[in-house]
């Protein structure tokens, strides 16, 4: 009797010694800021790409989202996608550059052209490469030294981690997102809560969600600190699947169905840890400080580090509330933001658009908040237009943007001035994440929608 | 690769728990294809007051007198969370640093530190928190770190054990290549690939 992982694991060991693993690599992810070093090594050492084939490149840390003009980034990060484009020309993997219009996010696009698919394992050099865990694929973040052992040997040398199985029973109600499952999840486990593990979602709260809805959740899972989140494939999932470009076709389709389905967990296999929340107790949620882990129901308040006990955590409670410009006791309704980001390998799919749209739909952006939305990829981006959602929001008064990762990380020229509050779809509200002096609070669309049109955060469930 | 065997250094301790690879290397500097000079952008938020890096923040502990030329760092939980980028490592020991002391680290940033010569170690909270007494109380406080033995010495004599992956450990004392130790299973992958192939040929059709 095994897991998931258990199985996924063991279908992709080449070699095993003193609990040290070498594990192939089916699907490799690369973009322009963690890879040039990589490349660079390489060469050094004379080795080659050994499996350009399973390999695909995109831009999208640095991209300009206004234009699809290298010369629009400054000329650092011109230098990091011309270097990017060198080194796929010459190693002869495909590259989705900002000309393609394909281009996006890499955790979208890879899901998008089928190229991650369940029982896989999958890196990037990239934490949130957990996205793709949404489809049972074995998805981890990795370094750059390791990029350049996948390139080299289309391996890696692991350590076997443990497993955690979270369980979410029932549904969740009408207006809570997948986005508010996994800030509970966080919440309840802490940053570190899941270090070590390979998390596997289970339940229905999990198995009655959309695709996009399971990638957010196993995105988030590196901010619980696990190396991967999984979910098992379902119908749904072979239905996302079928007949995108990189997916199997004709017979093989059938046969890999087949093995899709034999990754499910055995009844009775046993899990290192179990954690189980009920849906019925989630509710939209909001950060108020520095990490994901210090999140609330939009209903609550911001905790007063006064009457924490424990030193370490009243400490990074008080400095969580003096950077964020918060007073313990304060309501999450009373706080007012300027900014509001709806994008991100978290939250920039179609659904998370359509959601973000149907919110906002004949209303206006508030007077002193400036909104931005940064649609996942390229067919994220064609999708809306042709369904008018880009019509909504510009019609709003938000931008309507060019697909990149943005103001998740402002490393273009999308960011949050010092002092500035933002709602956001995003993954991470470190201290200068957005920018540095900014705010950063983490939330749905839906949420961060709504919050663009009051000025601050409502509750979206009985918000009209 | 870097070797790491033993090292004795000046110690500087930063006392806060989650210290994520944003703070450790902020963005605005990941734009180098370089490998190098990446020490001088080290906490750069928490270094300087202005973003020009010209103005020093005189509280921020890596710019106070004692802990000028500091090599070992001792800080709290659950350090390196967050982006992937192993321009934090890069930045830490392009700054000096050569072992960092935790009562827990954020996965991948431990795997990066190994690949640059850098040894993350484990110690109990409670033996952290003697550490962080001991440097804050001591002007010029050295640590050694001893990876053979697997232990921390302090100059008032105390000594801690920690635990490391033996497999680790042996590339480390010896600064070896992993993809070249990797790469002496070439058969293996080879075999493991034309299995595969013909299992799951799909897994081999991407054009």
């Amino acid at each position: 009797m095994k897991t998931m992982f258990e199985k996924i694991w063991d279908d992709h060991l080449v070699h095993e010694d003193q609990g040290s693993s070498i594990i192939y690599i089916d699907r490799h992810l690369i973009h322009e800021v963690t890879s040039p070093q990589a490349f660079e090594g390489l060469r050094i050492s004379g080795r080659k790409v050994r499996r350009p084939d399973a390999t695909i490149a995109t831009m999208d840390h640095n991209v300009s989202t206004r234009t699809r003009d290298y010369d629009s980034a400054d000329p650092i990060s011109a230098i990091q996608m011309k270097t990017l484009i060198d080194n796929c020309k010459e190693n002869n993997i495909k590259l989705y550059d900002i000309k393609n219009p394909d281009q996006g996010i890499i955790h979208v696009i890879a899901p998008e052209f089928g190229f991650t698919q369940p029982g896989m394992t999958l890196v990037c050099g990239d934490s949130h490469t957990s996205t793709h865990g949404a489809f049972g694929s074995l998805a981890f973040g990795i370094g750059t030294s390791e990029v350049e052992h996948v390139l080299a040997t289309q391996t890696l040398v692991q350590k076997k981690p443990k497993n955690m199985e979270i369980r979410v029973e029932g549904k969740i109600s009408d207006k809570v997102t997948s986005k508010d499952i996994v800030l509970a999840i966080i919440g309840k486990i802490g940053t570190d809560g899941a270090t070590g593990y390979v998390i596997e979602y289970t339940g229905d709260g999990i198995h009655s969600l959309s695709m996009e809805s399971r990638m957010t959740i196993c995105n988030m899972s590196i901010e619980a600190g696990a190396r991967a989140g999984l979910i098992s494939p379902d119908e749904i999932t072979f239905a996302y699947l079928k007949d995108k470009d990189f997916s199997p076709k004709g017979k093989d389709w059938d046969a890999a169905v087949a093995k899709w389905k034999s990754y499910a967990t055995d009844p009775g296999a046993k899990y290192d840890k179990t954690i189980v929340l009920k849906a019925e107790d989630i509710t939209p949620m909001v950060t108020w400080g520095t990490s994901p882990g210090q999140v609330t129901h939009v209903t609550g308040t911001v905790p007063d580090p006064s009457i924490e006990k424990d030193p370490t955590i009243r400490k990074s409670y008080e400095n969580a509330l003096s950077y964020m410009g918060l007073k313990g006791g304060e309501k999450i309704s009373d706080i007012e933001i300027n900014k509001v980001f709806i994008g991100s390998c978290t939250n920039s799919r179609i659904e998370d658009l359509r959601l973000a749209a149907q919110t906002i739909d004949g209303k206006k952006v508030s007077q002193k908040v400036e909104a931005i939305v940064v649609p996942g990829s390229g067919r994220v981006k064609r999708q809306a237009e042709q369904e008018g959602l880009d019509k909504i929001f510009i019609n709003a008064g938000f931008q309507w943007r060019n697909p990149g990762c943005s103001m998740c990380l402002a490393m273009n020229d999308d960011f949050l001035d010092p002092g500035d509050r933002c709602a956001s779809t995003s993954n991470r509200n470190f201290e200068g994440r957005q920018g540095k002096g900014g705010r950063t609070h983490l939330v749905s669309p839906s949420m961060a929608a709504a919050a663009a049109i009051e000025g601050k955060f409502v509750d979206i469930r009985d918000w009209k | 690769m870097k070797a790491f065997v033993k090292h004795e250094g000046l110690a500087v301790t930063i006392d806060r728990a989650n210290i994520d690879t944003d703070a450790i290397i902020p963005k605005q500097f990941l734009r180098k294809i370089e490998r190098t000079g990446f020490g001088i952008h080290l906490f750069h938020d928490w270094r300087f007051l202005d973003d020009e890096g010209t103005k020093v923040n005189p509280e921020f502990e890596l710019n106070q007198d004692r802990y000028k030329g500091a090599s070992v760092l001792v800080t709290r939980d659950n350090f390196g969370c967050g982006s992937s980028r192993e321009h934090a490592p890069w930045a830490l020991e392009d700054f000096g640093f050569r072992s960092i002391l935790a009562p827990s680290y954020a996965d991948i940033f431990y795997n990066n530190c190994f690949k640059n010569g850098m040894l993350p170690v484990v110690l109990k909270s409670s033996e952290i928190d003697e550490l962080f007494e001991y440097v804050t109380k001591n002007v010029g406080a050295k640590i050694t770190v001893d990876l053979p033995s697997q232990k921390v010495f302090a100059e008032n004599g105390k000594e801690y054990t920690f635990e490391v992956d033996p497999v680790r450990k042996e590339n480390l004392l010896n600064g070896w290549d992993d993809i070249g130790l990797t790469l002496r299973f070439e058969s293996n992958i080879s075999s493991f690939e034309n299995k595969q192939k013909s299992s799951q040929p799909w897994l081999y059709q991407t054009t």
